[in-house]
């Protein structure tokens, strides 16, 4: 069993720049926060190798962290102009019995995030789900299609926090 | 407007309306889509089931809408079921029914206003004969909407009204 702080040294000395920081928080886990383009080859890593060894992807969220400038419209609505999301990683080791947390951040303009669905099979909905109400692109996902809403849903991400619902859907109206 | 009230002396021989007689075979033998959604669904299966079986009024789940007269809309429909819904709805041979079991096909229910993947009622997409309120209604109340479909039926008439 490793603790977070010795996980952080070994990636920090393979991955060096993919691995950008490490969050101590005391009232949160420990977040190890890693490169977009670098969580696929980091997740290889640490399912295979033969000290870590995590196997289980426990959860994979993804969220809009409500950062960049707020602009209000006139009609009282309101929409971010640029910020971040971010996508979050628990995943453990059944054997060693060590649990880590990977922090992925990206720019909401670009958001695209190297898939884990070949490390982590689980991987493969939790990131349709996180492309379809966040709005993250998974590049190398096997099948990157929308999973909840219809496919042919063209009003946006439903979870970002400056979503607007449309009036209408395939004729139906949608608000009350 | 019982259909045996006049019976002759001669028990083989009833008389009746045709209307009667069409509407009360209609009304007793109501055969639903085998089709839930939610956990009204779960009310609507408890409901089939032997303790307040909805088999005693003639209704029984059929798993096909070309096969059947009534559709219970059994929860919340959303937009993408609702296009699947209207499908059903227009497959089912007329004369057809629905009920719209529940708040969520009533209006909405909880997801009235935050619920952006909800159809604000059912009635939007099909016409509803009876809404069923509750969440999820209890069997009575669904017994109870399904004794209301009765009622309309039997009153149906094949006539078309004078117009006056």
């Amino acid at each position: 069993m490793k603790t977070p702080q010795e996980i952080f040294e070994i990636l920090k000395q393979k991955f060096g720049e993919s691995v950008i920081g490490f969050a101590d928080n005391k009232l949160l886990e420990f977040a190890i926060e890693i490169a977009p383009l670098a969580i696929a080859e980091v997740g290889y890593f640490l399912r295979d190798d033969s000290e870590l060894l995590f196997d289980n992807l426990i959860l994979l969220s993804a969220l809009d962290d409500m950062t960049g400038k707020k602009v209000t419209e006139e009609d009282g609505s309101f929409r971010f102009e640029g910020g971040t999301l971010s996508v979050i990683y628990h995943i453990e080791s059944t054997s060693s019995r060590h649990k880590i947390v990977l922090k992925v951040v990206v720019p909401k303009e670009n958001a695209e995030i190297e898939s884990v669905a070949y490390v982590w099979n689980h991987a493969n909905w939790e990131e349709r789900e996180a492309f379809d109400m966040i709005g993250i692109k998974f590049l190398n996902h096997p099948n990157m299609i929308r999973i909840l809403m219809p496919y042919n849903w063209d009003a946006g991400y439903p979870l970002r926090k400056d979503y607007k619902n449309p009036e209408f859907y395939e004729g139906m109206k949608v608000p009350y | 407007m019982g259909l045996l009230d006049k019976q002759f002396s001669d028990d083989n021989i009833i008389l009746a309306k045709t209307e009667d007689l069409m509407n009360w075979a209609r009304l007793s033998s109501l055969w639903q889509v085998g089709f839930g959604l939610a956990c009204c669904a779960i009310e609507m299966m408890a409901t089939s089931a032997s303790h307040w079986d909805f088999d005693r009024f003639g209704v029984i789940p059929r798993p096909s809408p070309r096969q059947s007269d009534i559709i219970i809309i059994s929860g919340t429909v959303t937009l993408k079921m609702a296009i699947r819904v209207k499908r059903l709805y227009e497959q089912i041979p007329d004369p057809k029914y629905v009920i719209s079991m529940g708040s969520c096909s009533n209006c909405g229910g909880p997801y009235w206003e935050h619920g952006y993947h909800v159809l604000k009622g059912v009635d939007r997409v099909i016409p509803v004969d009876v809404y069923v309120p509750g969440c999820p209604p209890r069997p009575e109340a669904l017994l109870e909407g399904l004794l209301k479909l009765q009622e309309k039926i039997r009153n149906e008439t094949m006539v078309r009204k004078a117009v006056v």
